[in-house]
């Protein structure tokens, strides 16, 4: 499959490469450094006809695009998996955040997602897991910052197990589904990881 | 001079980001405060007298263009525009600059020179200004104008049964992104300049106050969103797709897939708010191509449509209903 490397190029640039690259290719796979990007390329892969998949991939998407029925997903690469020295990883993993009156610890979470949505330095990834799975599910009061998170290309990963367990699997409304190896290397990966 | 990435408003902050930061803040009560920035308006309108109100405004950008004289000419045209969308007039203007301390300073000297020669041309005046050093060459005005307080044009004051116009052609992003790719048509790339440094002082000239409902200045983001803007979730607004004026060029800068963030943006501000019955690409591009000194979009009865037509060069563009569960359908 054609590579074209999209990143640092401002727009236009990114979904015209992709663009000129398959009046020549059955498949290519582009790597681009934001969000807008991705789906500028989607745009044109609807008006073209073309099939269009993505992943995150460090900093970036790879971004897949197929003029036949096969469409390979590109891998995803999370940054927590690259040795980025300011990387870092938010969990959350109970109710709230910190111990103390239930309302409060909610309110507090949800002041917590805001003003993670304005820092200049984002994590590459948050995990939710036990009591946390809830908050990527139908209801949650943090989807509008979530969204806002992924936009700028955090992923957002949730534990399968939990979901199964508090019967929210098809409640998940925000990222993907993880398992207990990739959180381990996920944690383990990261620069440092922040519990609120 | 230094090719900004995003320049001119596509390098404006989302209006979903800026929305939710702005309802957080802390509002003061004044009731000589007519229009202040919740009800999202172009400029912000404080009442000085039993008849007057002054206008406030300002807006600066990034180049989008080369030449530092057009340059200043399209941000000083710009940044007037939102006295004359509120029905004001511009009185005075202050220069709001930041340029890169290696530069050569004739070519901030030409920028302020072009925006200038559009203050003068407004009839207002330059009163001052202030400089920063910074990365990157920004520049627009802050302009001080008056309005007599039964005739302030509103964005927010539209009737249902309303006929929509639109005063100046669309596509100055989709342009601005060819010539950044170095493949722009230089005609289309002149008809663009010409418009953007084309102040919109005619509307009240031509029309009487009495029939305009509501009004704004298509900039900064694109043409949908500045009309779900006036809607204020209280109409819908049904749009003529095939009615919408855009630069010559459009429609193959669009085929080659010139398209900025800006619209982008734009397109996932409104995200199932806006409903395409036509199944059109450039229809829907052409609408959330984000403008820089864009037009004015107002509002009229139908029944002073046709003298509308006449009495000023502008076209008409959608037409408001009662409210759907869409806020614009594009037909």
């Amino acid at each position: 499959m054609k590579q074209i490397d999209a990143r640092k190029k401002a727009c236009p640039l990114p979904v015209v490469m992709a663009k000129e690259a398959m009046e020549t290719e059955e498949q290519v796979q582009a790597l681009v450094d934001n969000f807008i990007a991705v789906q500028n390329i989607e745009k044109m892969a609807r008006v073209k006809g073309y099939l269009c998949s993505y992943a995150a991939q460090g900093e970036g998407y790879a971004v897949i695009l197929s003029k036949s029925q096969e469409l390979p997903k590109p891998e995803s690469k999370p940054l927590a998996s690259c040795s980025c020295t300011s990387d870092y990883v938010v969990v959350i993993n109970k109710e709230g955040m910190g111990q103390g009156d239930p309302l409060l610890s909610r309110k507090l979470l949800s002041a917590f997602f805001f003003a993670l949505t304005k820092q200049d330095l984002l994590p590459s990834v948050i995990l939710f897991y036990n009591q946390g799975a809830y908050y990527t599910c139908e209801g949650s009061p943090l989807l509008e910052d979530l969204k806002v998170l992924e936009e700028k290309g955090v992923r957002i990963l949730t534990c399968g197990t939990c979901l199964d367990f508090y019967g929210l699997k098809e409640k998940l409304v925000i990222g993907g589904v993880s398992n207990m190896y990739e959180i381990v290397e996920t944690m383990a990966a990261a620069g440092k990881v922040v519990e609120p | 001079m230094i090719y900004c990435k995003s320049g001119g408003c596509t390098a404006k902050l989302g209006a979903g980001a800026l929305s939710r930061i702005l309802s957080k803040l802390d509002k003061n009560m004044d009731p000589h405060v007519l229009v202040g920035f919740d009800s999202h308006d172009d400029g912000a309108i404080y009442q000085i007298n039993d008849r007057q109100a002054i206008i406030s405004t300002l807006d600066f950008f990034p180049p989008m263009i080369e030449d530092p004289y057009l340059f200043g000419q399209v941000a000083a045209t710009n940044a007037l525009s939102d006295i004359y969308a509120m029905g004001g007039k511009p009185l005075t203007a202050l220069n709001i600059v930041c340029f890169p301390g290696n530069l050569d300073l004739n070519e901030l000297g030409k920028i302020l020179e072009g925006g200038n020669a559009k203050v003068l041309e407004a009839g207002a005046t330059l009163v001052g200004g202030h400089s920063i050093v910074d990365e990157d060459i920004k520049y627009g005005l802050s302009v001080t104008g008056i309005v007599d307080v039964d005739k302030i044009l509103r964005n927010d004051t539209i009737q249902r049964g309303d006929v929509l116009f639109l005063t100046k052609k669309l596509g100055t992003g989709i342009i601005m992104a060819s010539k950044q790719v170095g493949d722009a048509d230089p005609l289309a790339v002149k008809e663009a300049l010409s418009s953007m440094t084309t102040l919109n002082d005619t509307l009240l000239k031509q029309i009487p106050f009495e029939w305009i409902h509501a009004c704004t200045d298509v900039t900064g983001f694109g043409f949908y969103v500045h009309l779900d803007e006036m809607l204020h979730g209280q109409y819908t607004a049904i749009v003529d797709g095939s009615a919408l004026p855009f630069f010559s060029d459009c429609k193959r800068c669009v085929d080659s897939f010139y398209l900025t963030a800006a619209a982008q943006n734009n397109r996932n501000y409104l995200g199932d708010r806006i409903r395409f019955e036509v199944n059109d690409f450039f229809t829907e591009e052409i609408g959330f191509d984000a403008q820089t000194s864009g037009g004015l979009l107002f509002s009229v009865s139908k029944e002073h449509a046709e003298q509308v037509r006449q009495l000023l060069p502008c076209w008409q563009v959608a037409e408001i209903v009662e409210k759907t569960d869409d806020s614009i359908i594009v037909r």
